[in-house]
């Protein structure tokens, strides 16, 4: 084999280029989002219903509030439904991103923000929907 | 191997079953919609077969009584104030008798007709060639005879506002935010690169509340289901004369203007 200890260096720096950030975040803390539920609106739900529920569970919200967020506005659009009774605590809420799901959720920044950015996904909601005001950190 | 024609029926009897049950099976397994029961319309909606609006142009007298109709109208739904002509937004406006109703202007109209300006909105039609030329369904009729939009599916390529004859609709040219003034915060506003226009506001039905503009009106306008005999709004129609904005075109426009 012609030129061995070159093709050997530049493999060697080859391995090292493309493992750089494993090594560079080895040891490094995990920082796993924290989506905070302690708005006035949750607290004082949890003071009226003795919990903090959403409209389903937390474990079914969690993985697919999206698709729920996809059926409500078909279903308020284009079906004139506007009612969503909940099928883990029965109660009714109107079906709404705006009013009902930022009325409580009016941390957005905290809220939707933290999980949305840590996986870099960039939902389009808040092009046309108003996001709730909030105060500058 | 051969096989003879009795065991031939038979398997081919049996696949044709099993690919019938397969079907069946698949439909089961794909459809996880939930069950009806768990989404229902608000009671307080106010219900139609075919909304209308008639319009009693004697009752309109100055300036202030259209503005009324458009600021209640814009301000609820976040509609921009653009004042370049090119990118202006409106979803009811006023217009004078010969743009509104071009091929009824006669020579001599009666003042009061020539010189007084129209409030135009989207015409709701019975047969929208905006919902016919839409590719996506972002725009199309509701059970209650509303032409509505689906924001979210508009891909704004602006058939809609090339076949509405009423240019009724409005092109978001660039983004509506910085120009409203007061945002109303339960009701979204829109983005660049969609069309809008009037939706009768079926946000307001759905509470029970009848469009802002006939509110606004102070009985100027008269709301209601055209498909109903009973109704006031058939009631005025059948003792008013009333015209309709390019009827011969036989999008059947389902907002009258009384004379």
């Amino acid at each position: 084999m012609y030129d061995t200890g070159k093709i050997i260096i530049g493999l060697i720096i080859f391995v090292g280029l493309i493992t750089f950030p494993i090594y560079m975040n080895m040891g490094k803390a995990y920082e796993k989002p924290e989506p905070k539920v302690d708005t006035p609106a949750i607290q004082q739900w949890e003071k009226e219903y003795g919990k903090k529920e959403c409209v389903e569970s937390k474990a079914y919200m969690k993985t697919e509030h999206m698709k729920i967020l996809n059926e409500w506005r078909d279903w308020v659009v284009r079906d004139k439904n506007r009612v969503y009774v909940s099928s883990s605590n029965g109660k009714k809420f109107d079906m709404s991103l705006q009013n009902t799901c930022m009325n409580c959720h009016s941390n957005k920044k905290k809220f939707c923000d933290s999980c949305h950015n840590f996986t870099a996904v960039k939902p389009y909601c808040w092009d046309c929907h108003i996001e709730p005001k909030e105060k500058e950190l | 191997m051969s096989i003879n024609r009795r065991d031939f029926l038979k398997i081919a009897g049996v696949s044709a079953f099993m690919s019938l049950g397969g079907v069946s099976v698949i439909q089961q397994l794909w459809d996880t919609n939930v069950e009806a029961a768990q989404i229902s319309p608000d009671p307080r909606t106010l219900t139609g077969k075919r909304w209308g609006i008639a319009i009693d142009m004697s009752k309109f007298k100055t300036e202030s009584d259209y503005k009324a109709l458009s600021d209640a109208c814009h301000s609820i739904h976040n509609v921009p104030v653009i004042n370049n002509p090119n990118h202006e937004i409106k979803w009811i406006w006023p217009e004078t008798f010969e743009h509104a109703f071009p091929g009824q202007e006669d020579e001599y109209l009666t003042d009061s007709v020539k010189h007084l300006p129209f409030p135009l909105l989207c015409n709701h039609c019975e047969n929208p060639p905006c919902v016919r030329v839409c590719p996506t369904q972002a725009t199309f009729k509701r059970s209650d005879g509303i032409v509505m939009m689906d924001m979210h599916r508009c891909i704004g390529c602006r058939f809609c506002m090339a076949a509405c004859p009423f240019g009724a609709r409005s092109f978001n040219f660039i983004d509506p935010r910085p120009y409203i003034k007061e945002q109303n915060k339960e009701f979204p506003t829109r983005t660049k690169g969609v069309v809008e226009k009037c939706t009768l506001c079926y946000e307001r039905l759905a509470k029970g509340n009848i469009p802002a503009c006939v509110e606004a009106s102070k009985g100027a306008m008269v709301f209601g289901d055209l498909a109903d005999p009973n109704s006031d709004i058939r009631k005025v129609l059948g003792t008013r004369y009333s015209i309709r904005r390019k009827a011969e075109l036989g999008t059947k426009p389902s907002i009258y203007y009384l004379i």
